[in-house]
């Protein structure tokens, strides 16, 4: 009784009807669910339902007198009431009330009939079958209520398949709809008529997928995409001309399809590479503006098309790194990798590696999308990153991931579970968010689990001892299975880092006292295995884990305890008889993995020592023989064969010893994760590591880059175009990448001027980049255009004094005519400013603000991108001076980079190492200055820090980096390198500093004046400052003839240590005086190692300003 | 012959294992596939604890547990598993916003909503509409005024004039929004996720921090909200109203806002920055070896919490397997200690910093048993009103594109997160 009354949740009256027309003899019935066998029980019910619902008709009558009608009305009149409980109830108890609600349909009244469809809705969610109601239902198909014409819509969809014939009445009805006026009836009734699978109006849905696919309105084209994956899974032999309305609607500029139409590509054509090429651009241009759901579809299909189009970028890389890489991820090379790269270099010398432009443009546009709210979206970009960045660009996922631990837990899952894949790759790129894999007591075990995979797999020389203090606390979970997996953790740290072997078997043998057995049992299993590397030293522990034999009752446990003494038991000759004494006593009762153990033990025993143990083995060997699991019997059968010598015994028995003892090689223990980044990360089968069905092989990186042109979209001397017409061309196009509203019928348009404000500016974005990349393109492939660019930057530079005005105009409300006048007079003002520019450019800027004139948004856009032009190419500049060939690249690519990002831009020759110390110390870094992308100082991996930017300074850049060389004049002070670049056209003279402002007991050593900075020169000086230790800036006022600059130095916690040189004693003595100081004194041992190498010393000092003991640190070091 | 990709069918299924809704987007799949789903219910003994991903050999079920409710989502072949659990948590969160909570009877009172709203938000199992704005011109809330008008008029909650949002390249944000009072008001609330350790110092601490708004302003509004120290924000994600490029150029939110309530920003406070533990926690939690009794003292403190009060304070711990009951008297609020489950909840309120709040007494353990190894820990969440532990501070916020001047409203608020001490 009370099962079914929960199972149909029937208020109790409706169960005493029921229960008084059934009576007892249906009883049986009860037991069986309605809700799990819904067609069985329809007759049944049928019959039991009748009074009820003259119960309710009755009522119905009384209450509304409407009839039939009024039940329903009543049913509703419960809801309103807010008990909505007996509504929906008495709804369930008459499942099958069917003629009731097929008269409904057929009524006048449309509340009759959206009740009715209601409450078979209903029907349908909870899973009952409705299908007979159909021909009832289809009529109303025509329906002019909105909600009753939804609902015969969601039936239609549901029960079509099923009731072919009668569906097909319907199609005139959404044919008809097709034709319709307004965009959203098109719309829908293209996605209701897709989604009848009927075989037999696939040519009608081929039809009106076709035309839909040149619809005027970008949602219906919306729509048409939509419904292509439909038809396909509906008749395949639909594929080639699908194929074709795909390539149309991929040509589509709006971002209201191109997320929907790459979903179609993916599902019907995948292997249609090809189709992309013209649409690669528009499509990077388009991503930030494309839904998050389209996002996520396009960067996964970017990502795959990257990979057969690009060269990997880590060639060259994996060449210049090699030393530091093996040092950091000696353990996961394995040889395939190395042979790699080797070929990977030979190919490096003899072609330097240039990043494709496109590849640059995808790179840079994904970027910003790290910061989706969309789960879904941050991992695919991350994916995208690990998968097609180079490696000291991919860093930047890092900190996006580690975001998202911070949502719901099953997102929590899958980012761990592909984190664990990373740290397994690119440790480095995690290490500094190590805390954040920190365990709690409230997280679910699966997650617990996953955290320890990532954290075994960051332990390193460095951190090994934090993570075991923090593993310590693991162990003490009530969680069993988290200890256990926290054990297995340490075992795994043991085997990977040699320093910390001993202490994490000690520890180990600790717990074997352990209270709990699963504790104990899997310390076992883990000392057994870290035995095997080194037995010789361990008898001590072999003979305490012998002991434990007589308590521990976890099979896998005893089966290993078994194992050691048997392969160590020369260790332990005395011990060893006697443990095969006590188990030949308990042999029946044990598990069969550990009698499988005891006859190893056995034979081992008797090969070394029979005189002791030849009975026992006989003994153990005959009990084994009539035992009822077949392995046993044939290992019994096997082992006596071999190792009691019979006249009959073979050839093999004279081998029995080597057989037994030969030395086995210790495992490895190895992360679950290893190699499961073959499979695309954040993809499905990733998770599962088996590949899931429809999967999409990641490709390899070609060998040689395909053909770049193929994905110009423009006419092929475009690239080399400086006429002014063409240009003029290229502007007529520029609406192109922005939202065509103009086709988007009339409400929209409508819209559009009170929003303008908004769109122009996220149009602008978009136009804007991608007029970029069309520049870019041009650029990298006349490189005879270079030299003249350099002189091109020079005189933009002078635009760049107008900028912070011009920004401010463009930035500030564009709707408002009276702004957008002033910001006109701003690219005037530009405009005059750069008279000096090249022909061409003045020119195409003249025809630029023409054409301004005629679309506010336009002259936005250009006004964006001339700034950003100037802004990046003085970068461009200074990276020139140090490397000519990384130049182009740089200049053309990295334009967006340049914006101060918080995350900060390594250049590829700098490895990991730096840019966790970039991310370390950025938090150091004034909160008024700009860090700048790092540039390639002089002595590797030296961050430059800005002192003044050119355009504060009036075309006085100043930039400064801690050269990390003793101050000669006075030891105390630390040696500040100043960089001076004059980008002014005059020269500036009578460089010096003045006032200083300084905190108590600090000093300032001056640098030398500077009597004079010729126009374009750069010059580069050392003071000294003594900042007392302690972090605080040191204020002072640069100089020159003209004008006076209020800066001020602020030194990271790093940058105050000096390197010593110390013996190992000395250093530990110093160590032991820290103890206390936890973290510091840990990190420090690998600073003794190698104290004079630069690069560890700044690890050194990265670890420092993580651990904030800056006193500490510093007495040690200096 | 061909992969049917994205989101098959959806089953809703209660604590008790029924499933009480099912929904195809493609043809019907037979609720048999749950077995799969019940049999790992089964082996996970806590609800968190089933995987989120089930292969089954025709299907891969991928499901979120919330509000006591799993959502079963059933895949057919490769889709990241990220885009199933971030949509399925798109229609919690739109039921919650629809219904006001998303519990099984709300579910199910409003079954046809929920069925017209899962139409929409997918089509062919591809998320179609996931905007809250959009899917209100869509379907109108249920709200028992309309129901009464509805039931009176047979009117339906199915929206007369067809959306424009869609169409539009502001997509989250409805046209023709009007409001007699235009106002916009924004929480900044931060929560402090520490783990603390046995002798009170900080293991890890981090500040995560969301901006949510409520913005009621007729019209188109272009908004500009600008901060103090924006340096401080280390790792932010926006909705996708915000213009990115506007944050990265200068570090100033610019945005047209959809209509409503909606998390404009989360961030991340640069871990580099030392956290301020505004409470610390003074415990003595003994067991002694061969003794029936264990006990327990526990004070709380405030600090460096900047003259603000420390109010709402909760502490909960799961005391070891071995304790049988508390006996505890607390100098301020309720505690209840279940011996089923071994929780114990302390409510304890506000912290009074002249006499501050304790919680001392015996425990009494299971006999013969031996003193357990582990060491319970200890869960705190509090709030501190007026404060954004962070040092966050809005500068101002300006409108652009519309006349009136809009009433503009900002609050801080600072929270425990996972707030831990490991004792």
């Amino acid at each position: 009784m009370t099962t079914m009354q929960k199972l149909l949740q029937l208020p109790a009256n409706a169960v005493n009807i029921v229960k008084t027309v059934q009576g007892v003899a249906q009883g049986h019935e009860e037991a069986r669910s309605p809700v799990l066998s819904p067609d069985s029980s329809h007759q049944n019910w049928y019959s039991a339902v009748q009074p009820e619902e003259l119960r309710h008709l009755r009522t119905g009558s009384l209450g509304g007198g409407v009839g039939v009608g009024g039940a329903g009305t009543m049913a509703e009149g419960g809801d309103e009431k807010g008990s909505s409980e007996e509504g929906l109830h008495s709804a369930q108890a008459q499942p099958l009330r069917h003629d009731d609600l097929k008269e409904m349909l057929d009524s006048n009244k449309d509340s009759l009939k959206l009740e009715a469809m209601k409450r078979i809705v209903a029907m349908v969610a909870r899973g009952k079958n409705a299908s007979d109601l159909f021909p009832a239902v289809v009529k109303n198909v025509a329906c002019k209520n909105i909600e009753v014409k939804k609902l015969v819509y969601v039936y239609l969809v549901r029960y079509a398949e099923e009731q072919q014939d009668l569906a097909l009445l319907s199609i005139s009805t959404f044919q008809r709809g097709l034709k319709d006026p307004n965009q959203l009836i098109r719309a829908s009734a293209l996605r209701v008529l897709s989604s009848i699978r009927v075989t037999i109006i696939v040519p009608i849905m081929m039809l009106a997928i076709k035309e839909a696919a040149s619809d005027m309105s970008p949602y219906v084209r919306k729509t048409a995409a939509h419904a292509i994956p439909k038809l396909y899974s509906l008749d395949p032999e639909q594929k080639d001309q699908l194929i074709e309305v795909i390539e149309k609607l991929l040509a589509d500029k709006t971002t209201l399809v191109a997320g929907s139409v790459v979903m179609a590509f993916e599902e019907v054509c995948p292997e249609r590479i090809e189709l992309i090429h013209k649409n690669y651009r528009k499509l990077c241009n388009l991503l930030i503006d494309v839904e998050e759901w389209g996002q996520v579809v396009i960067i996964n299909m970017l990502t795959r098309y990257a990979r057969t189009q690009f060269l990997n970028p880590n060639i060259n890389e994996s060449l210049l790194e090699e030393g530091g890489e093996k040092e950091f991820y000696a353990s996961d090379d394995d040889e395939d990798d190395e042979e790699k790269k080797a070929e990977a270099a030979a190919l490096a010398k003899r072609k330097p590696y240039v990043m494709d432009p496109d590849h640059r443009l995808l790179l840079r546009n994904t970027k910003p999308l790290l910061q989706s709210r969309n789960a879904a979206v941050v991992m695919a970009v991350a994916q995208l990153y690990f998968h097609l960045a180079p490696k000291a660009e991919v860093g930047v996922i890092a900190k996006a991931l580690v975001r998202l631990l911070r949502s719901h837990s099953e997102v929590q899952y899958v980012v761990l579970q592909n984190v664990a894949t990373m740290t397994i790759k690119r440790r480095g790129m995690f290490e500094p968010h190590l805390k954040s894999f920190y365990i709690r007591s409230t997280d679910p075990t699966q997650i617990k689990i996953l955290k320890l995979e990532v954290l075994t797999n960051l332990a390193s020389e460095t951190n090994i001892s934090t993570i075991l203090r923090e593993f310590q606390t693991y162990i003490k979970s009530m969680d069993k299975d988290f200890v256990a997996a926290t054990i297995e953790a340490i075992g795994r740290c043991a085997t990977n880092i040699g320093e910390v072997r001993d202490t994490c078997l000690n520890g180990l043998v600790q717990l074997l006292s352990n209270r709990d057995e699963l504790v104990v049992a899997e310390s076992v299993v883990v000392i057994k295995k870290l035995l095997q590397m080194q037995p010789e030293q361990h008898s001590e522990i072999i003979k305490h884990m012998a002991k434990l034999i007589d308590n521990i009752q976890v099979p896998m446990a005893r089966a290993s305890i078994l194992w050691l003494i048997g392969e160590y038991c020369e260790h332990v000759p005395k011990i060893a008889p006697d443990v095969l004494r006590k188990m030949a006593k308990t042999f029946t009762n044990e598990e069969d993995i550990v009698k499988l153990q005891i006859l190893n033990l056995a034979a081992k025993l008797y090969l070394t020592n029979s005189k002791q143990t030849k009975l026992l083995t006989q003994y153990v060997l005959n009990l084994a023989k009539y035992d009822q699991n077949y392995d046993i019997r044939d290992r019994a059968r096997f082992i006596r064969q071999l190792i009691v010598p019979t006249d009959k015994s073979g050839a093999l028995s004279k081998y029995a010893k080597k057989l037994f003892l030969a030395l086995k090689p210790a495992p490895v223990l190895e992360s679950p994760f290893k190699d499961r980044d073959h499979f695309q990360l954040g993809s499905l089968s990733h998770l599962l590591n088996t590949k899931a069905g429809g999967y999409q092989e990641l490709p390899e990186w070609p060998d040689s880059a395909p053909d770049p042109s193929v994905r110009n979209v423009e006419v092929p001397e475009w690239s080399k175009c400086t006429s002014r017409k063409e240009r003029k061309e290229k502007k007529v196009e520029k609406p192109f990448y922005s939202d065509s509203e103009g086709e988007s019928g009339p409400t929209e348009s409508a819209d559009s001027e009170s929003d303008s404000g908004s769109r122009s500016e996220s149009d602008s974005e978009q136009t804007g980049s991608g007029s970029e990349s069309e520049e870019s393109v041009e650029e990298s492939q006349s490189e005879e255009e270079e030299d003249e660019e350099e002189e091109k930057m020079k005189k933009k530079k002078k635009v760049d004094k107008s900028q912070p005005k011009k920004s401010e105009s463009a930035e500030s409300d564009q709707s408002s005519g009276e702004e957008q006048k002033k910001e006109r007079k701003g690219v005037k003002q530009r405009r005059s400013g750069s008279e000096s520019e090249s022909e061409e450019e003045s020119e195409s800027e003249s025809s630029e603000s023409e054409s301004g004139s005629e679309e506010d948004s336009e002259s936005d856009t250009d006004t964006r991108k001339k700034k950003k032009t100037p802004a990046s190419k003085p970068t461009a500049k200074d990276t020139k001076k140090e490397s000519k060939k990384e130049t182009k690249e740089i200049s053309l690519l990295d334009l967006d980079d340049f914006a101060p990002t918080s995350s900060p831009q390594v250049t590829p020759v700098n490895n990991f190492l730096s840019s966790s110390l970039a991310s370390d110390l950025e938090g150091l870094s004034l909160t008024d200055t700009v860090l700048a992308p790092t540039t390639i100082a002089p002595s590797a991996s030296v961050r430059m820090y800005e002192l003044l930017h050119r355009i504060t300074g009036e075309g006085l850049g100043v930039e400064y980096c801690f050269n990390r060389q003793a101050f000669s004049p006075d030891p105390h002070m630390v040696a500040v390198q100043i960089h001076f670049t004059n980008n002014t056209s005059c020269e500036t003279k009578n460089l010096h500093i003045e006032e200083p402002k300084l905190q108590s007991g600090m000093r300032i050593k001056e640098f030398p004046e500077i009597d004079m900075l010729p126009a374009g020169e750069s010059v580069s000086v050392v003071m000294g400052i003594d900042f007392c230790d302690s972090t605080q800036a040191a204020n002072f006022q640069l100089c020159t003839h003209t004008r006076k600059f209020f800066v001020s130095i602020q030194p990271p916690v790093g940058e105050l240590m000096t390197p010593i040189f110390l013996t190992e004693n000395e250093f530990k003595k110093e160590q032991g005086q820290l103890m206390g100081m936890n973290e510091i004194s840990d990190k420090l041992t690998l600073g003794e190692k190698c104290q004079n190498d630069h690069s560890i010393i700044e690890r050194v000092n990265a670890t420092a300003n993580l651990g904030r003991v800056p006193c500490g640190s510093d007495k040690d070091c200096r | 012959p061909t992969a049917v990709k994205m989101i098959h069918s959806l089953f809703l299924v209660n604590a008790t294992g029924d499933i009480f809704l099912e929904k195809h987007w493609k043809s019907a799949v037979s609720r048999s596939v749950c077995d799969y789903f019940f049999e790992a219910q089964e082996r996970a003994t806590e609800p968190e604890n089933v995987p989120p991903v089930i292969p089954t050999p025709h299907h891969y079920l991928i499901s979120v547990f919330r509000h006591r409710i799993f959502f079963v989502a059933v895949i057919q072949s490769e889709v990241p598993p990220l885009f199933v659990i971030e949509f399925l948590h798109r229609v919690v969160d739109t039921f919650q916003d629809y219904f006001g909570v998303c519990t099984e009877a709300a579910i199910k009172d409003n079954v046809v909503v929920v069925y017209e709203l899962l139409e929409e938000m997918l089509d062919n199992g591809f998320p179609l509409a996931t905007e809250s704005n959009i899917l209100k011109e869509l379907i109108k809330p249920p709200t028992i005024l309309r129901t009464v008008v509805n039931t009176i008029t047979g009117s339906t909650n199915v929206g007369e004039q067809l959306p424009t949002g869609q169409l539009s390249v502001v997509p989250w944000r409805r046209t023709g929004v009007k409001y007699t009072n235009n106002e916009a008001y924004f929480d900044v609330v931060e929560e402090i996720d520490a783990i603390i350790d046995k002798s009170g110092s900080t293991v890890t601490a981090e500040i995560q921090g969301v901006i949510d708004a409520c913005v009621k302003l007729t019209g188109m509004p272009d908004l500009t909200l600008s901060f103090m120290n924006p340096r401080l924000l280390d790792d932010v994600s926006f909705h996708p109203c915000v213009r990115f490029k506007r944050w990265e150029a200068e570090r100033i939110l610019s945005f047209i806002p959809p209509d409503g309530n909606f998390r404009l920003l989360s961030y991340h406070v640069s871990s580099q920055n030392l956290v301020a533990i505004p409470v610390y926690v003074k415990h003595n939690i003994t067991f002694r070896e061969g003794s029936s009794q264990g006990r327990f003292d526990l004070t709380l403190g405030p600090k460096q919490t900047m003259g603000k009060v420390v109010e709402s304070v909760l502490v909960s711990s799961r005391l070891p397997r071995v304790v049988l009951n508390a006996n505890l008297s607390p100098s301020q609020g309720t505690y209840t200690f279940d011996p089923v489950t071994k929780l114990l909840t302390w409510d304890v309120g506000k912290i009074n910093p002249q006499k501050l709040p304790s919680l001392k007494g015996s425990m009494s353990l299971q006999a013969g048993a031996s003193k357990p190894d582990e060491n319970p820990t200890i869960n705190i969440q509090f709030k501190i009103p007026q404060m954004a532990v962070s040092g966050l501070k809005v500068n101002r916020l300006d409108m652009y594109g519309e006349k009136y001047k809009p009433f503009k409203g900002i609050k801080y608020m600072t929270m425990a997160g996972k707030f831990q001490v490991r004792t």
